[in-house]
């Protein structure tokens, strides 16, 4: 035993005098101090981690069978249903993770609204974090064409022809981004290319720049107290505690439950009512055939309903681009919350009531655009995804006034319990 | 406040209850995965009825003999008629040019259209077509329009007609609102026989569109077991952990 951990000791400091290893250790887990307060809501970073490794492991396998061909497409994902040992689980898992990847994301960012978090010194976080999702929305939507069913072709038909709607250069941006005139072959080949490689490696780097940022500055909690400020004799946060083992352990327990829900989805309800594979998906592409609603995954519906909420023309612009430009800027205008909320505090539980209530209403909103989405558009719909679309951006565009007028409770000196 | 968001949730839910789509309720099928005697009614209904026009191309004949528990030699007696190797998929002997030139149209594979469609739209389709002089094959159906597809199963249900008025149909046991449909000219089955004929199609059409499904639940019990167990663990380890924070 003893010589056993010889020589591990040995080999670990041979490592570290050629490589930073204990340091690194030390900064990111051994001595990185974490919050003692952090609640529920703090899990879901460490969850989209797991997702992410779920989706990276579970595509390499599914890459292993799957061909990125018009005419094989469909066919080999059934072939990897049918024929491929266990690849019913590894395609399953996928699907799955990809809803989920979305759920634990929205999760995380509806975090950072309620305590603060994108406040400054967690700025360059908060940014990092939005290429994050912005890179994860477009991984998702390169991935949603490759089953090569009715939805996935029809979606991305409609996707790629909004870029059609840009002035001047619209129509030669959509063939350029096809690299055809319609969905094609050549689509397919590119979008693969862009779902295993390109977005893969990005949001991997963005992911590790958004851990360096934040254990930089520190991660903020529920009471949006800075835990720096007060130290204890030994110069470390007296609120704070080593992040492990007291995270790690505390992770592991949130991470078994996640699994337990992702599990009961993926082996008892993968297509989760048509929402996170959709019925109509099961049919071959086809572009002689227009199915009569077409629907983007859950995920992106509250965006889809803004883009199809708005219906004028106005200063001289196509009511269609307005549409787009809509959709662009709700999903951008994120970006701006760290210099749009003049609040002097961070949490939630030290802000006034009208913060509250735009916070409430900007979730109703988010929540019935997206379901709206996902519903084919009669005139009453439309009317309902207007008045949400502005509230939505009233949100935002109001943050400045209604965080400086909103009355705030003092912040105490230590986090509570 | 509360209530301005009630309300609002309230609008919407409306909104989305008043658009349903069209067409007549669908009729509920109750199939069957756990029995693989009902699976193997199904399979033999499938390949004397169905797969002389459709294919199920991702289907392999040797997977049916290993889910469904039978002998090669019963499948290779019962089962193959348009191959001879256990190991292919059940392809269809009809060219696709040659059903669009009979049919107008080429009968889709029948691989997943359990999964596209549900199996309460597949029950409710071949419990429903009737009479219309009007179709070039004489019969239409209340699911599916001006269907292409004429009434293979008729042999078996017999022929059934229209009734305008709301009278309750025979074969469906009335439960659904709408045309109704009664038994024209008997078929060789009762309505009884003949609606557990297609509950085991369709329970086999679901099996064929995901043969995973059989395992499935099976399997995502057991994980689900050794996560909670492994819960425990990592709770009571945490608890350990955790006692010297205050």
């Amino acid at each position: 035993m003893g010589f056993i951990v010889k020589q591990l000791t040995g080999l670990r400091d041979w490592v570290d005098d050629r490589f930073p290893l204990l340091s690194l250790w030390n900064d990111h887990m051994g001595q990185y101090y974490a919050p003692k307060n952090l609640n529920f809501w703090y899990y879901f970073g460490v969850l989209s981690m797991v997702v992410l490794v779920i989706q990276i492991v579970t595509g390499i396998w599914l890459v292993m069978n799957y061909k990125p061909d018009a005419n094989l497409a469909f066919a080999s994902v059934e072939y990897i249903m049918r024929d491929v040992d266990w690849g019913w689980l590894i395609r399953y898992m996928h699907s799955t993770g990809a809803s989920f990847f979305f759920i634990v994301v929205y999760m995380h960012m509806f975090r950072g609204l309620m305590y603060g978090s994108y406040k400054q010194p967690r700025e360059l976080i908060w940014i990092l974090g939005m290429f994050i999702y912005l890179s994860l929305m477009a991984e998702a939507f390169f991935g949603y064409l490759l089953p090569w069913g009715q939805m996935s072709f029809w979606g991305a038909q409609v996707i790629t022809s909004l870029f059609g709607a840009v002035p001047v250069v619209g129509e030669q941006l959509a063939e350029l981004i096809r690299g055809d005139y319609v969905i094609s072959d050549i689509t397919l080949n590119r979008f693969f290319s862009f779902h295993v490689i390109a977005l893969p490696f990005a949001i991997a780097g963005l992911v590790v720049l958004h851990i360096i940022a934040l254990h930089e500055v520190g991660s903020n909690n529920p009471d949006g107290v800075e835990i720096k400020k007060l130290k204890g004799p030994n110069g470390k946060p007296l609120d704070g505690i080593p992040f492990h083992p007291y995270y790690t352990v505390h992770d592991s327990v949130a991470v078994v439950v996640f699994l337990m829900l992702f599990s009961a989805v993926v082996f008892f309800a993968p297509e989760m009512g048509g929402y996170f594979l959709e019925y109509n998906n099961f049919i071959p592409a086809d572009p002689m055939k227009t199915p009569l609603h077409i629907a983007p995954v859950w995920y992106f519906t509250p965006f889809y309903s803004i883009l199809r909420a708005n219906t004028v023309n106005f200063f001289g612009i196509d009511g269609k681009l307005w549409g787009v430009i809509f959709m662009g800027l709700g999903t951008v205008i994120f970006f701006l919350l760290p210099w749009l909320d003049r609040s002097p505090v961070r949490s939630i539980r030290y802000r006034g009531p009208i913060y509250k209530l735009a916070l409430t209403l900007f979730v109703v909103s988010f929540l019935i655009l997206g379901w709206l989405g996902t519903l084919p558009p009669t005139e009453g719909r439309t009317l309902t995804a207007q008045i949400f679309t502005v509230v939505y951006f009233l949100f935002f565009i109001l943050m400045p006034w209604y965080t400086k007028i909103d009355k705030t409770k003092p912040v105490p000196e230590r986090v509570t319990r | 406040m509360m209530r301005l968001v009630f309300a609002a949730v309230l609008v919407t839910l409306g909104l989305a209850a008043s658009a349903n789509e069209g067409g007549p309720e669908l009729l509920e099928s109750h199939v069957n995965l756990d029995s693989k005697n009902n699976l193997q009614r199904g399979a033999r209904t499938f390949v004397n009825y169905c797969v002389s026009c459709h294919s199920a191309s991702f289907m392999r004949y040797s997977r049916v003999m290993e889910d469904l528990g039978l002998s090669k030699e019963a499948v290779e007696k019962n089962l193959m008629f348009t191959t001879d190797k256990i190991g292919n998929p059940m392809q269809v002997a009809m060219r696709p040019a040659d059903g669009e030139a009979w049919f107008g149209v080429a009968p889709p594979d029948l691989s997943v259209v359990a999964r596209a469609r549900g199996a309460d739209w597949l029950y409710s389709f071949l419990m429903s077509f009737y009479l219309d002089p009007k179709r070039p094959t004489g019969v239409n159906n209340l699911y599916f329009p001006e269907t292409a597809m004429p009434a293979v199963l008729s042999a078996l249900q017999g022929v059934q007609r229209k009734v305008e008025h709301q009278a309750e149909g025979e074969a469906h046991g009335g439960h659904h609102a709408g045309p109704a449909l009664e038994l024209a000219v008997p078929g060789s089955q009762t309505p009884e026989e003949y609606a557990n004929t297609v509950r085991d199609l369709v329970s086999f059409m679901v099996y064929l569109g995901e043969p995973a499904k059989l395992v499935r639940y099976k399997v995502g019990f057991w994980v689900i077991a050794f996560l909670f167990v492994l819960f425990i663990a990592c709770y009571l380890m945490n608890k350990e952990y955790w006692k010297d924070v205050h």
